[in-house]
């Protein structure tokens, strides 16, 4: 997995020597091309599950910008409203993922999505507490972020 | 450049300040610490986020392409730690939740 990262990077860095250029556009194009070409080997060099983590790694990273779009746009829309009746509340969320950086990974999504914020993590790191601006309903909320960014990063990052 | 990248420059920039300025507006208006951080760190980093990458398409140098977009991913990155390290520190000095708060599952812990 790291291995076939740096032959990536390697590549990368032999097409810049190649062109005789190492500017940054052509040292992405690159590894763009090196990205191609591990891809031709797929089967030889085993890197599909490395180009599949690729893939849903930048999933990731859109869900995460699509997130902080939509969670700006209804922060917006509460604030501008002429009256401001919300039912803020910190809900307990129990945690799937163990590993350190995909909690942390989690709390951040969290804190970037619409109405909610993650404020601190139990001791024994199973579960997330969150603050959420406007929960009428508890368990709607955790099954959303069970559903959509927790098995998102389980599946980038398993 | 050209008027149609002009006009989308503008129109970022001043989508970009619109939400920055929501962001205070949400400051003032919000009931307490934890409802406050939610209008900072949401609206504030996309405001600032928008306004940093119509500077990099203004310019239109690779350098501050790179640096605008590397500033972007810091505030992606530094902004929710940021609102997450202030709200636990308000929780654990004693800042309660305003009395709008329905659940507080986090006062029920080893108390």
């Amino acid at each position: 997995m790291t291995g076939l990262f740096l032959i990536n990077i390697l590549l990368a860095l032999a097409w810049g020597a190649v062109t005789g250029s190492f500017a940054e556009v052509n040292l992405l194009f690159g590894f763009l091309l090196g990205t191609m070409a591990l891809y031709l080997i797929r089967e030889q060099a085993g890197s599909d599950r490395y180009l599949r983590r690729f893939w849903l790694i930048f999933v990731l990273a859109m869900t995460f910008v699509y997130e902080l779009v939509l969670s700006a746009v209804r922060v917006a829309s509460i604030v501008l409203r002429p009256k401001i009746e919300l039912k803020p509340g910190i809900i307990a969320y129990p945690l799937t993922v163990d590993r350190d950086f995909e909690i942390t990974m989690l709390a951040n999504l969290i804190t970037l999505t619409p109405g909610t914020l993650s404020v601190d993590v139990s001791d024994d790191r199973s579960t997330l507490y969150i603050h959420c601006i406007d929960v009428p309903d508890k368990q709607a909320t955790i099954d959303d972020i069970k559903n959509s960014f927790e098995r998102k990063i389980l599946e980038a990052f398993r | 450049m050209t008027p149609f990248l002009e006009i989308a420059v503008g129109l970022v920039l001043v989508i970009g300040s619109a939400f920055s300025l929501i962001a205070t507006l949400g400051l003032l208006r919000l009931k307490d610490v934890y409802m406050r951080m939610h209008a900072g760190s949401k609206a504030g980093t996309l405001g600032s986020g928008l306004m940093l990458i119509a500077l990099a398409v203004h310019t239109g140098e690779v350098d501050v392409l790179t640096r605008a977009l590397a500033g972007v991913v810091f505030f992606l990155l530094t902004a929710p730690v940021a609102a997450h390290l202030l709200a636990k520190a308000s929780y654990e000095v004693g800042y309660r939740p305003c009395s709008d708060t329905h659940i507080d599952e986090m006062g029920k812990r080893d108390t």
